[in-house]
């Protein structure tokens, strides 16, 4: 079986078309059940962390490993030559000269591009400031395209702070690509910017705003929800606004049947532990599915065709 | 004489190099810095606030020995879109044509995310030129953020 990211870069999910997005879906699902496949043996990978993260690091790591590939690397920029002044282009280049691809995170926006322009191998990015994290949104997808069994005409509402949160911003594009119907659901201050809902339009995708959480959950498939951070807004405000979209068990009483509330991870305080109890949580699953989402995309990258036990997948 | 040739004597003819004309008034010293900026020796001859022939003002600015090309007339699109070129040897016309918005610069601007990679690594800035609704904007090949033309017109005229 061929694949459409073989020695591909990865660095936006701008970069990705509906093929490749359902091929790290199927993928994905396959891996998952197949289980560890040798399908990185032989492969040297650079996990390159110039800025810390647990979750993204050892869920690269922990697919990389469980594909039988091995590591080097470093999980923050304390003991690099950065530290020394070293420019991110030197640095990429080096390290593209020992490993056969290379995952990295950094605090500054664009430095993923610039690192994919500079390397001989495969580049992945994990996060380039606050501009993208693509397999944070591909793990999404694997996670609804699990949880609802598709992903094309699903109703989704993405809940809080939508004006920065890159992952809302992310997801609604590679939504884009399956017809959703998108209900925003955010305090005025940080609603979904004009450019996302132009490009929305522009794709023919059905979108509205909302004013309440308990208004929206009858009416969705998949209630994403995000975190409203108190210094996005006025400290007075804060308090009043917050609590109008933080999500409890109780609200859920009026949900279809498939709902599932999907959340990036970490919560604060925007889903109440009530909502873990009900058959509505999905959240935990996809933090779990952040290991596969990474399997299917390395997998991908790293070999021309694969051969697996289970084709054709789910 | 024509009119044209008229605002042309209002600074004095050069023999050879480029007369960028129809400057909306006001944006030629925005033009005049991004020259020096591209060539520190420039000789130039300036009109500001020429009586312009479709009513208002205008400025204009002579390019001495300097023939521009179209992507020398792109980099100043965005202060002047609505501007002319004319490529002067031995007094005449010999070529004219319109500043066009070009697909991408490369290398001309900063970008204006301060935390955008390109301010701290040996890259050319690049932007691509999207246009909607008569609105400019850039959009940073690296950031992935698209900023309003206004920001880059406030960087030409440092």
């Amino acid at each position: 079986m061929s694949n459409p990211l073989y020695r591909r870069d990865v660095i936006s999910i701008g970069d990705l078309s509906r093929t490749d997005l359902e091929f790290i879906v199927n993928r994905s699902a396959e891996l998952k059940h197949s289980g560890p496949l040798p399908l990185l043996k032989d492969r040297l990978i650079a996990s390159c962390f110039f800025e810390a993260s647990t979750r993204t690091r050892l869920s690269f790591e922990t697919a990389v490993q469980r594909l039988g590939g091995t590591l080097i690397g470093f999980s923050d920029s304390g003991n690099t030559s950065a530290k020394k002044g070293e420019t991110l282009s030197d640095s990429i280049q080096m390290i593209a000269s020992y490993a056969d691809a290379i995952i990295m995170r950094h605090p500054q926006e664009g430095s993923a591009r610039l690192a994919a322009e500079v390397a001989g191998v495969p580049v992945i990015n994990g996060g380039d400031g606050a501009n993208q994290h693509p397999t944070q949104t591909l793990l999404d997808l694997v996670s609804i395209a699990e949880c609802q069994g598709r992903l094309d005409g699903l109703s989704v509402a993405l809940v809080g702070d939508l004006k920065y949160g890159r992952t809302v911003h992310s997801l609604a594009q590679a939504l884009g690509h399956f017809n959703p119907t998108f209900y925003f659901v955010s305090p005025d201050a940080l609603a979904m910017p004009a450019y996302i809902e132009d490009n929305l339009t522009a794709m023919g995708i059905h979108f509205s705003r909302v004013e309440s959480l308990e208004e929206v959950i009858p009416m969705v498939d998949v209630l994403y929800m995000t975190r409203v951070q108190k210094e996005r807004l006025d400290p007075t405000e804060y308090t009043h606004i917050a609590s109008q979209f933080i999500l409890k068990a109780d609200m859920l009483s009026h949900a279809r049947s498939n709902l599932r509330v999907m959340h990036p991870l970490p919560r604060v305080d925007e889903i109440h532990p009530s909502v873990d109890r009900t058959p509505f949580a999905y959240y935990f699953q996809q933090a779990e599915n952040g290991v596969y989402a990474r399997q299917a995309l390395l997998s991908g990258v790293m070999n021309e065709a694969i051969e697996l036990p289970f084709p054709g997948g789910r | 004489m024509s009119a044209m040739n008229r605002d042309k004597m209002l600074v004095e003819a050069i023999q050879s190099g480029t007369v960028i004309d129809h400057i909306p008034a006001g944006k030629g010293l925005t033009i005049i810095g991004r020259l020096q900026l591209k060539n520190a020796e420039v000789r130039l001859t300036v009109g500001l606030n020429l009586p312009s022939h479709g009513g208002g003002l205008k400025d204009l600015i002579k390019i001495d020995e300097w023939r521009f090309t179209e992507s020398d007339a792109a980099e100043m699109a965005l202060f002047a879109p609505r501007a002319t070129v004319n490529i002067i040897e031995d007094y005449r016309v010999v070529r004219k044509f319109p500043i066009g918005l070009p697909e991408r610069f490369v290398g001309v601007f900063a970008c204006p995310n301060t935390n955008c990679i390109t301010h701290n690594e040996p890259v050319d800035s690049r932007f691509r030129v999207l246009v909607a609704d008569d609105a400019v904007k850039l959009k940073c090949h690296y950031c992935e953020r698209a900023f309003a033309d206004s920001l880059f017109i406030e960087q030409g005229s440092l």
